[in-house]
């Protein structure tokens, strides 16, 4: 099945999708970092077909429509209408993505100072970080501890982010964090093992048991 | 109104559009709208419909450029993608899929309308050189899709084949697309 879904990007990319297959493939490509990357140079082939057809003089009357809309819209604000706008789940993923990487960067240059949770794993011996896609990644040491990394805005209200570690397929409870406009150093309450999988999600205040939506971030297998 | 936008890269003119910058639209609608009605042309075979597509996709840019800036698109291809979903909502919408989308989109190589400007013509030619070079099965599966406007399940249907094939036609053929054009800049560079 997951692999059916990578198999879209193509389809995607050319816009042959119908809007049930579509906006599947728009949930796992929030979550898919290899689908975007796939996804965003199979996007500049597919938009660079438009110039494989003879260019054609649209009238006058167009141009000025346009701009007269144009003008009415910014007078008074409309409500946008959004309905298969591939560009709104990775504006704003990207921009995380952009944050977490220098975060990231910074903190790995950096570890000589503070003794913050981060470094403290980071420097153990064997320590390596692993990806959770655009929104950051995860710390972990051999000896189990981890610490994640991650750019997630202040949860809505009544809302909290909840960590997993997956294991076996099992998702284990692993503590709860309320985000904030910066990264957020949150340590992992439970061990984190070879072959275990970090996941966030967004839940309702106080946690749960089980997760109950689909992951915002996720690790590959731990190796 | 007196401002030069045309020495402006594309990607420049969309963060000016970001800010309501109409002379910036104006710009951008310059240097995309001949391309974005000929696709939508194509797609569509209405002049009227296709005039309706390339209104909404620069209403659309209007509205959302600023979400663009996040993105690690080219500007053309954030524009010409959304020519193309209007043209292909449009199209099923109307449920207008007359004409022949199995036509293809390929000429003899030295037919170029005269009046196209160098740059264009130039592309043109590169995309048309690299679409003949495709296998037949993938270049047939992205025109039935990206010029056609059919879905994945449409083009199985239409030519009696899986849509396992299709999907990964589909895909190898934009692969194997990229690869080409990227050669053949490379090639166009390096040559006189």
């Amino acid at each position: 099945m997951a692999e059916d879904v990578h198999a879209l990007v193509g389809p995607y990319a050319l816009d042959a999708l119908d809007e049930g297959a579509e906006r599947g493939f728009e949930e796992h490509l929030a979550l898919c970092e290899r689908c975007r990357e796939e996804l965003a140079g199979l996007r500049e082939a597919a938009a660079s077909l438009a110039y494989g057809v003879p260019r054609a003089t649209p009238p006058p009357e167009l141009k000025q429509r346009i701009l007269a809309q144009a003008r009415a819209e910014r007078a008074n604000v409309v409500p946008l209408r959004r309905r298969r706008n591939w560009t709104a789940p990775l504006a704003a993923t990207a921009a995380i993505a952009a944050c977490a990487a220098v975060v990231l960067g910074v903190w790995a240059a950096s570890l000589s100072n503070s003794p913050d949770p981060l470094e403290k794993v980071l420097s153990k011996p064997g320590a390596r970080l692993v990806s959770m896609g655009n929104a950051g990644g995860v710390a972990v040491a051999p000896d189990g501890t981890a610490v994640l990394a991650l750019a997630l805005p202040r949860a809505p209200v009544g809302k909290t982010y909840e960590a997993w570690v997956i294991r076996d397929g099992q998702p284990i409870r692993a503590g709860v964090f309320s985000g904030s406009a910066g990264t957020s150093i949150v340590e992992i309450d439970r061990p984190v093992g070879r072959g275990t999988i970090i996941a966030v999600t967004l839940e309702r205040a106080g946690g749960v048991s089980k997760p109950t939506r689909k992951p915002l971030a996720k690790s590959r297998e731990v190796a | 109104m007196d401002r030069d936008l045309a020495h402006l890269s594309d990607e420049a003119l969309l963060s000016l559009i970001a800010s309501s910058d109409e002379a910036a639209l104006a710009e951008l609608y310059d240097r995309f709208g001949g391309v974005a009605y000929g696709l939508a042309l194509r797609i569509l075979r209405d002049e009227t419909l296709a005039q309706d597509a390339v209104q909404e996709a620069f209403l659309a840019v209007w509205r959302t450029a600023d979400r663009f800036l996040a993105e690690r698109a080219r500007a053309s291809t954030w524009v010409l993608t959304l020519v193309h979903r209007r043209a292909v909502d449009l199209v099923r919408r109307e449920e207008r899929r007359r004409g022949d989308p199995l036509e293809s989109a390929l000429e003899p190589s030295a037919a170029q309308t005269v009046d196209e400007e160098a740059e264009l013509g130039f592309r043109r030619r590169v995309v048309q050189e690299a679409l003949r070079r495709l296998p037949p099965d993938q270049r047939q599966a992205l025109e039935l899709g990206y010029y056609g406007g059919l879905t994945q399940s449409e083009v199985a249907e239409r030519l009696g084949q899986p849509l396992g094939t299709v999907k990964s036609r589909m895909f190898t053929g934009l692969a194997r697309l990229r690869e080409l054009l990227a050669q053949a800049g490379l090639e166009e560079s390096l040559s006189p």
